[in-house]
């Protein structure tokens, strides 16, 4: 596996592979939040008990589990940087950073937008809420990190270990709503055995479930792509490239 | 279709306003990530790229001031 991993982690060969696997996200990221989102929107049914203020459910649980998907891959990032060193996968943890803290506040923007007509409150101090709050200011900390030391080895040295530290947060958030009796609802698509919840809403999730997901995989393409290249600014190859693209 | 007319659509059951603030926020945050995201590649291009103008005026003014030092060593011999 090494053998094969080997050559991914050479900066130019990533630098290129980046560049020809964003088209395919990008389609398929639209192709899928388009039917998925008008799906969402117009055709799957109102809930019986919260009417059409479900809707926000179609953007509130891809943002929120994506928030803790990004955490744990940049977690996993941050570990082979700091135990075999390799370079890239800092350039990576950095460029992952942004879109984990973008989605953790979409998560806490829909769930508040979704709390005030369901529960009658904007925010409320209670386990979920609190310990998604905290993933944000632990994605602010890894961010103003990555970017508070010139030396950027240094930088995603401290920025990993504080990436880290931060896991214990992802299982509180997981099980906060089994854990401590809260306000937020128990989960609906992730339980064991079969989802309680009706075909006509599953597939929706689904198709946004999925197009969230690829629109992640185009962001941190975009961002790994400029890590990349702010990193071995002083490379022949990058020199070569830069001359190519300001003539 | 769950809604027969446009404005039925738009008031999504009085659920409207935040279900809109919801899909509202959602696109602005991640536009806003994606514009930034593609400017940064143009943005660091031009910064390595004037980094190297910078270094390359230092090295011809660095051999310029050596040739001069040259034939200065070469009339005073």
């Amino acid at each position: 596996m090494w053998k094969w991993l080997h050559p991914y982690a050479n900066p130019e060969v990533s630098y290129h592979l980046t560049n020809k696997l964003l088209p395919w996200f990008s389609y398929l990221a639209a192709i899928f939040l388009s039917i998925g989102l008008v799906w969402a929107l117009l055709f799957a049914p109102a809930d019986y008990q919260q009417g059409d203020s479900f809707r926000i459910f179609y953007v509130h649980v891809p943002a929120a589990s994506l928030s803790m998907g990004i955490y744990v891959s940049m977690a996993i990032a941050a570990f082979s940087s700091l135990v075999w060193q390799v370079r890239l996968a800092d350039a990576s943890a950095a460029a992952m950073a942004p879109v984990g803290a973008a989605f953790t506040a979409i998560a806490l923007i829909t769930g508040s937008a979704w709390g005030k007509p369901m529960w009658g409150t904007w925010w409320i101090w209670d386990a979920r809420l609190t310990s998604e709050l905290i993933l944000l200011f632990l994605y602010l900390g890894v961010i103003a990190l990555h970017s508070a030391f010139e030396d950027k080895n240094l930088a995603g040295k401290a920025a990993g270990i504080l990436t880290l530290v931060g896991v214990i947060n992802i299982p509180i958030i997981k099980y906060s709503v089994e854990w401590w009796n809260t306000l937020h609802q128990g989960s609906t698509v992730s339980k064991l055995g079969k989802p309680s919840m009706s075909l006509d809403m599953l597939w929706p999730f689904i198709f946004c479930f999925i197009g969230f997901s690829l629109l992640v995989g185009v962001i941190i393409c975009l961002r790994f792509r400029n890590e990349i290249l702010a990193r071995n600014s002083i490379r022949p190859w990058v020199r070569e490239l830069v001359e190519q693209k300001t003539q | 279709m769950q809604f027969t007319h446009f404005s039925d659509f738009i008031s999504m059951g009085g659920y409207g306003f935040y279900v809109w603030l919801s899909f509202g926020a959602t696109a602005l945050l991640l536009t806003l990530l994606v514009i930034d995201s593609k400017a940064g590649h143009k943005r660091i291009i031009n910064h390595i790229a004037q980094h190297k103008r910078r270094e390359d005026k230092l090295r011809k003014s660095r051999e310029q001031r050596k040739k001069a030092a040259k034939t200065d060593d070469s009339a005073a011999g």
